[in-house]
């Protein structure tokens, strides 16, 4: 499409900006924010400005780790808790009594407020663009270091830095029986001659799957005998910012497949284009097609499913568990199996999209492109699912791309700080077979990586970089200093042995005590709490309650996360040695071939990087570390 | 960095061993274990200067091992240029690792192959060129460890951890769906099948741990005892084996070694050859005792090597001791047969098969020697996979994965959340994967994926 000549001959650009967000999605919102906040002149493209902050999939955002990821975007100073906790129907923290590692928050949203709420923020904010606008084309201009992008109307746009985010609009095509059609989500046009395009600038992409379940109409549903499920009564935001929290207004609800649909489905399974061999992307383990789960797993009698609102202002019910590729009819017939569906009305029909991604084993942890630089990637566009792994990057590859423009250092989160660090370094250092999914066990430090203290660990990072504002960090450093207070004396104060304290222990099946005791050393108990002693806890103060739950988690796992800090002290050793981007591992005497190889594909930028590579051992890194320390020796000449 | 340690004399026959460690806690380790003869246990290495040294003994497991001299250098003044404690014992190998042991158990990690060296090259005290050099002996090193541990692979004897590894994996996944897909459709986790589980599991791995002695003796050597008379040719035997001219120390006292030992390979067959010439000579002394103490040496042997100078007739000496020999494991090695043959096979018949002319020399007869080693052993036979562990590291790894999942129990006991157990149970089984180089969180995601139907 360009030629050299051409190239050169197009310096006349219809418009320059400092950073363009090619996509509109969750990642795309977040890195176009990150950017415009931190001061860079920013566009923002979506191939249709009514699919800004769109939720193709299910109407929730957080749930299980996802719901850490959102509370870090958001200390960090990003804008997807704020707007969950604006429009949000139903909000529940999950896996409560199972340990403060683990709990999540979930909330049900409403889906067309949330994109309305999204799409006004971009449009107010300061330095950003947002236009409608299919990007068919990008190349680098090496002339004066920018890179040049073609609209489908002809127009041209430069660019210091670009993050693309194309969620799965890339070569989108989807999939319904033998249906097949090139599409984005949601009926929206695909992106396809911007694929063309990266293939040309060298790009390696690879082809990944996802589905969705029906829409259904809540009035051709019996609601009768389906078990509800009800919010939280007392409801966390996600946001540090929220301050009135607004309240529960809609009900899930939870129903079971049968004989009936197992039959429905493995009738027509020859009709599924992922058993047909009509589909070539890798699907995603986490989220199975209904078709899926049940020739994997014969012999699950029944599978959950659940029934969820899209909104306040529409009929749609999204029946979550049910995605599929089944032909329309099928679908239709199978969903009427399902007790409380059995004159349901298809709204939207399922389906399965598949679309390109670009391997990011190409990208380094700031999520810029290694060879190729002011270019970045975020989100689905990177091998990631889900709306909150999407904004998590989306944050991390703005932030960078502004902090590039502005010749500022580059922001890299290991994974002893946050989730968001731990699914970048999975995603660039592992690469990705199928479409990444965060959980918490992906997390070897998760008792230090809570939902809780989210802005203990990432608001001091967002304040450098410049995304919190001033009144946010006192509110912010002043509960940090109540927080440490507090602590402070529960180690100090001293709890008398009395009959009544003694008959708590005791109901609590712990021994009771003799001398008096540090608050501290009680709340170690796992059986005693904060709210056990407030009797006999004479000088507590009069603040936060949430400022309570989180000295009480700290003591209590006081030993489990001194033990991490050490690990993460010890990865940090290791992520300090910084691996030089032109290093030729086929020089290094000692390095086994499997490492060579590894090594020089994924070229990790810094030792403990490296020791995460499946295929390189201790012993070669042993050998890196000797040669690197060598090298730098010979430079200082000594 | 983590505090290392390893056996830094030859392993084999020598007077002294010495047990090096090196790292921040060094002095507080070797205090652990470490009595001094002047002076109160605890604290006295830790306040000792550098390039000073203590008298004392060491201790393991409640048991004085070996009296030791021990050094202290301070850092930067070292080899490795961080604080290091050198331990001098007896030489031999049964000390020097019980010695390492000790160390190791009081919280030392074992050293990779050249991590002193590496350690002293990172921290400035040595050039380019040499450490070239370690880079070599890294990787020759851990070349050779693959191959060990490729061959363990396809054993019986690993897949018994392999097999520990995947319930622990299974536990794991168990866990891990638990806490990542609260609202599906999955079995809960049941804290007394966990901690039964938890608790098979540490069953096993005691029973592994306490087979690692039995283990070692075919691992570490075939125990085997070299009887003659002085000067038939025991020590240009020995040497001939482990392929060294060292000279043998033999006026050791019996104090705390009662025969000079070393690991040779015979063939394939690793070979802990115990020489009781020392014993026989000092005789004249205490002969009681000496004579004793062969016998001893005799009788715990699994194999005993009978050398007779064949260049001369029998004495009465040899005699008495063919005697007192047990037939079914002893092997009758005419040496110096080159020079003439003057023994009368007469008198050997009880000994029929078990008789091999030799040159200790220049090395003949030793593929004999080895095909009736093996009859009498049964090595072809061996199943080692009662018996895993193969190593030290091993036997520590293993160990700490046993406290690990000891300490899971008594934290499910007192009524410590799952998310923390979680966190043990990682722990825990990131020393199994280690020896595989895999990756936790990626194994147990994996085995959530194929284990369990989740997901929206």
């Amino acid at each position: 499409m360009n030629t050299e000549d051409e190239i050169i001959n197009k310096t006349n650009y219809n418009e320059d900006y400092e950073v363009s967000v090619i996509g509109a999605g969750h990642a795309g919102i977040e890195a176009g924010l990150a950017a415009a906040r931190l001061g860079c002149k920013t566009v923002v493209f979506a191939v249709n400005l009514d699919s800004v902050g769109n939720c193709p999939c299910n109407p929730s955002i957080g749930g299980t780790a996802k719901g850490h990821l959102v509370r870090e975007i958001d200390a960090l100073g990003g804008e997807m808790g704020r707007t969950t906790d604006e429009c949000f129907l139903q909000s529940r923290m999950l896996n409560l009594g199972k340990g403060p590692a683990v709990h999540s928050l979930r909330a049900q949203i409403d889906r067309n407020k949330y994109k309305e709420i999204m799409k006004h923020k971009l449009e107010l904010q300061e330095n950003l663009s947002l236009k409608q606008a299919e990007i068919i084309d990008i190349f680098r201009d090496k002339t004066n270091e920018k890179w040049v992008l073609t609209s489908r109307n002809g127009i041209k746009y430069a660019s210091k830095c670009v993050v693309l985010a194309t969620g799965t609009f890339l070569e989108g095509v989807v999939h319904i029986g033998e249906t097949s059609y090139q599409s984005g989500p949601d009926g929206i046009f695909p992106a396809v001659l911007l694929g063309e395009s990266l293939k040309k600038l060298g790009l390696k992409l690879k082809r990944f799957k996802t589905g969705t379940p029906a829409r259904v109409l809540r009035s051709s549903i019996n609601f009768e005998n389906l078990e509800e499920q009800c919010g939280d009564e007392n409801i966390v935001p996600f946001s540090y910012d929220t301050e009135n929290v607004g309240e529960n207004k809609v009900k899930c609800y939870i129903s079971w497949t049968n004989d009936k649909t197992k039959e429905v489905i493995l009738k027509n399974i020859h009709r599924a284009p992922m058993y047909s061999g009509k589909i070539e992307g890798v699907g995603p383990r986490y989220c199975p097609s209904i078709e899926d789960k049940i020739v994997r797993f014969p012999e699950k009698k029944r599978h959950q499913m659940f029934i969820e609102p899209c909104g306040l202002n529409t009929e749609e019910m999204y029946l979550q568990g049910m995605s599929t590729s089944l032909p329309e009819e099928v679908q239709i017939e199978m969903y009427r199996t399902i007790p409380g569906l059995e004159n349901v009305k298809i709204m939207r029909a399922a389906y399965a999209i598949e679309y390109d991604i670009a391997d990011p084993q190409q990208m380094n942890s700031t999520l810029e492109f290694k060879e190729y630089s002011g270019l970045f990637g975020a989100g689905q566009f990177n091998g990631s699912s889900g709306y909150e792994e999407a904004a998590a990057q989306g944050l991390i590859a703005g932030i960078n791309a502004a902090l590039k423009v502005k010749n500022r250092e580059q922001l890299i989160l290991d994974r002893g700080t946050s989730y968001i660090g731990t699914l970048i370094d999975d995603l660039v250092t592992k690469g990705v077979n199928d479409p990444y999914r965060m959980m918490t066990s992906r997390s070897e430090y998760r008792l230090v990586l809570r939902q809780d203290n989210a802005d203990e660990r990432l608001t001091p990072i967002g304040r450098k970089i410049g995304l919190i504002s001033d009144e946010r960090y006192e509110k912010f450093t002043k509960y940090l200093s109540l927080k440490c207070e507090e602590k402070q004396r529960v180690k100090n104060v001293v709890i008398a042995p009395s009959e009544e304290l003694n008959q708590v222990l005791v109901s609590r099946e712990t021994s009771p005590i003799i001398t008096g005791v540090k608050m501290s050393d009680l709340l170690k108990r796992p059986q005693v709490t904060y709210k056990d002693l407030e009797a006999f806890d004479k000088t507590r103060p009069n603040i936060d309650k949430s400022i309570f739950e989180k000295v009480e988690v700290e003591i209590k796992y006081e030993g489990y996360i001194a033990r991490q800090n050490n690990q993460i002290k010890e990865l940090r050793r290791l992520e300090e040695k910084l691996i030089p981007n032109d290093i030729d591992y086929k020089q290094i005497k000692g390095l086994r071939l499997e490492a060579i190889e590894k090594l020089g594909k994924i070229k990790p930028q810094n030792i403990g990087q490296a020791s995460r590579i499946s295929g390189v051992s201790p012993a070669d890194i042993s050998v890196l570390i000797i040669w690197l320390s060598a090298k730098t020796r010979k430079k200082e000449g000594c | 960095m983590s505090t290392i340690a390893a056996i830094s004399t030859a392993q084999g026959v020598g007077g002294i061993g010495v047990i090096r460690i090196s790292g921040e806690d060094s002095f507080k380790i070797a205090d652990k274990i470490f009595v001094p003869f002047v002076g109160e246990r605890g604290k006295c290495l830790q306040n000792l200067g550098g390039y000073r040294a203590k008298y004392g003994t060491i201790l393991h497991e409640n048991e004085l091992i070996d009296d030791a001299v021990v050094l202290v250098f301070r850092a930067p003044h070292s080899y490795t240029g961080e604080d290091v404690v050198e331990i001098s014992c007896h030489g031999g190998l049964y000390i020097t690792k019980r010695v390492l042991r000790a160390v190791l158990e009081a919280g030392a990690t074992l050293a990779e192959p050249g991590e002193f060296t590496k350690r002293a090259f990172l921290n400035g005290k040595m050039d380019l060129s040499q450490a070239e050099a370690v880079m070599d002996l890294i990787s020759a090193k851990s070349r050779r460890a693959n191959q060990i541990a490729f061959g363990m692979r396809e054993g019986k004897s690993s897949k018994k951890i392999a097999q520990i590894k995947e319930e622990l994996l299974e536990i794991s996944a168990g866990l891990s769906v638990w806490a990542d897909y609260p609202e599906e459709d999955i079995p809960q986790v049941d804290e007394n099948v966990l901690k039964n589980g938890v608790q098979k599991i540490c069953e096993r791995l005691h029973g592994m741990i306490d087979n690692y002695d039995t283990f070692k003796s075919i691992k570490e050597g075939v125990k085997t005892a070299i009887v003659g008379r002085p000067n038939v040719g025991k020590s240009t035997l020995m040497n001939f084996l482990s392929d060294s001219q060292k000279s043998i120390v033999t006026d050791i006292p019996g104090t705390t070694r009662d025969a000079i030992e070393e690991t040779v390979m015979i063939g394939d067959i690793p070979v802990l050859l115990i020489d009781t010439a020392g014993i026989r000579e000092t005789s004249d002394k205490v002969e009681k005792i000496g004579v004793e103490k062969a016998k001893k040496q005799i009788n715990e042997s699994e194999i005993t090597l009978f050398m007779i100078d064949a260049s001369s007739p029998l004495c009465e000496d040899d005699r008495e001791l063919l005697k007192s020999l047990d037939a079914s494991k002893t092997v009758i090695l005419l040496n110096k047969c080159d020079l003439g043959m003057q023994i009368d096979a007469r008198e050997l018949s009880t000994f029929e098969n078990r008789i091999v002319e030799l040159s200790a020399l220049k090395g003949q007869g030793i593929e004999k020697l080895k095909e009736i080693i093996e009859n009498i052993i049964g090595f072809s036979n061996f199943d080692p996979s009662d018996a895993v562990i193969s190593n030290e590291r091993q036997l520590m790894a293993l160990k700490k994965a046993t406290e690990i999942l000891e300490d899971i129990i008594n934290q499910l006991n007192l009524g410590i959340t799952l998310d923390a157990v979680t966190v043990l149970m990682q722990d825990a089984l990131s020393i199994f994967m280690e020896f595989t180089g895999e990756n936790v969180s990626e194994a147990v995601v994996n085995k959530v994926f194929s284990k369990f139907c989740v997901g929206k």
